[in-house]
């Protein structure tokens, strides 16, 4: 470990209009130049990072090669599509709306999600909510397991320990909706020889905060690089509408409201950001404490936490294993 | 440390998180979680396991690495929560 580097709190902050001018440059050339294809597609979530991207491919390719995406489903907050159309508005793009909730359902996805939690919550009906969360990993030793909260529609509140059957079962339904969100992009990618654009930061990429052939997926990942400060940082300079650069990062996917600190990540975005970049300087918990606000103990655990992710997360990025190499 | 608990708890991770690979890679002391051998899904499976097994129930708080990351710390765990069942019973 390196204890004697200086690090400072603004050791993410970059030229925004650098950063712009050089991202705008890649995608062009790798749509127009790489790729060959036309455009791109952006599916648009309501979220800063999708906005974005979305931004990022109107300066980069111009706004009339740039198909808008926004598919709402059942368990959807109402201000995602708000938010979403608040973003084509800006860019002068009309958006594409496809509401998937009838694909969703057509394919199971609710009945077997519901099916997986009555395996540990009996009486969960149609119409109660629900979410999974994951402890405290950062103040003791806990496991990062998932726990099932549920809220009947009378308002009562439960929280179980799910079984490896039903969270694998909860987990498995609802990627129905990464992965049918993908299809349709890939649909309008297809009817006009456009490219996909993929909107996952950097720390969904290398932590592996998605859906392997659902959100993971996509022709090229203009954000990949970037930590989550970064994109507020070019998201401010874009312009993006305010209320997206405020709004707290959510998976947007379970009825519950659910951030993604609480699902995936265990701390606060910003300083997840920090830690993964001390992890990877070779800072030590000591000496980052002070900058992230977190006593070394915690560092140490989040530094563990970031090891674990990224073990996780080698299956979700391999291609197809080839029993022999073709070339 | 009772034998037939260990060599119960080394058959289940060696078949469903080693996959095939010898049984000797699995020391009584190698950590579960350093040696990603078994990941967030994989411990809701071995206290599925455990509990079936060995007729015990998990609180909340049992679920710690200190309890649950080896062979030998698993053995001692599970040793230490059926004498303390055995005591309340006996109470």
């Amino acid at each position: 470990m390196n204890t004697s580097s200086a690090i400072g709190t603004d050791v993410l902050r970059l030229d925004p209009a650098k950063e712009v001018a050089r991202v705008s440059d890649s995608i062009r050339d790798t749509v127009f130049g790489h790729l060959k294809r036309k455009g791109a597609v952006v599916g648009v979530s309501g979220g800063i990072d999708s906005a974005v991207v979305a931004y990022l491919c109107a300066r980069a390719l111009g706004p009339n090669r740039v198909t808008i995406l926004l598919m709402p489903e059942r368990d959807s907050s109402p201000d995602s599509l708000r938010l979403g159309k608040m973003v084509a508005e800006a860019l002068h793009i009309q958006p594409v709306v496809e509401d998937i909730r009838g694909i969703l359902e057509a394919s199971g996805c609710y009945r077997r999600r519901d099916d997986s939690i009555r395996e540990v919550v009996a009486d969960f009906r149609e119409g109660d909510l629900c979410k999974i969360s994951l402890p405290n990993v950062v103040d003791a030793d806990h496991y990062s397991i998932f726990s099932l909260i549920v809220q009947s529609r009378e308002g009562r509140i439960r929280k179980v320990r799910l079984t490896a059957a039903a969270s694998m079962g909860i987990v498995a339904a609802t990627n129905f909706k990464q992965r049918i969100r993908k299809m349709m992009e890939y649909y309008h990618a297809d009817r006009s020889q456009y490219a996909v654009a993929g909107t996952p930061n950097r720390l969904e990429h290398d932590l592996g905060f998605f859906v392997k052939n659902g959100d993971g997926a996509a022709d090229f990942k203009p954000i990949a690089h970037l930590y989550k400060s970064q994109v507020y940082q070019l998201a401010a300079y874009l312009g993006v509408p305010a209320e997206i650069q405020s709004r707290v990062p959510t998976t947007d996917t379970y009825s519950l409201e659910q951030t993604q600190e609480e699902f995936y990540f265990a701390v606060p975005l910003h300083k997840m950001d920090m830690c993964v970049y001390g992890k990877d300087a070779g800072i030590a918990a000591g000496e980052l404490s002070a900058l992230v606000g977190l006593e070394p103990a915690q560092v140490e655990r989040v530094y563990a936490l970031i090891e674990t992710r990224r073990r996780a997360s080698r299956y979700l990025h391999m291609a197809p294993v080839l029993v022999e190499s073709l070339l | 440390m009772n034998h037939l608990i260990t060599v119960e708890l080394q058959k289940f991770v060696v078949e469903n998180f080693l996959l095939g690979q010898p049984e000797e890679t699995l020391a009584e002391d190698s950590s579960f979680l350093e040696n990603g051998i078994i990941d967030s899904t994989g411990i809701l499976e071995l206290i599925g396991f455990v509990e079936r097994t060995f007729d015990l129930h998990m609180e909340d708080e049992d679920l710690i690495p200190a309890n649950l990351d080896s062979v030998r710390k698993l053995t001692l765990f599970i040793e230490r929560k059926r004498a303390s069942a055995t005591k309340e019973a006996s109470a």
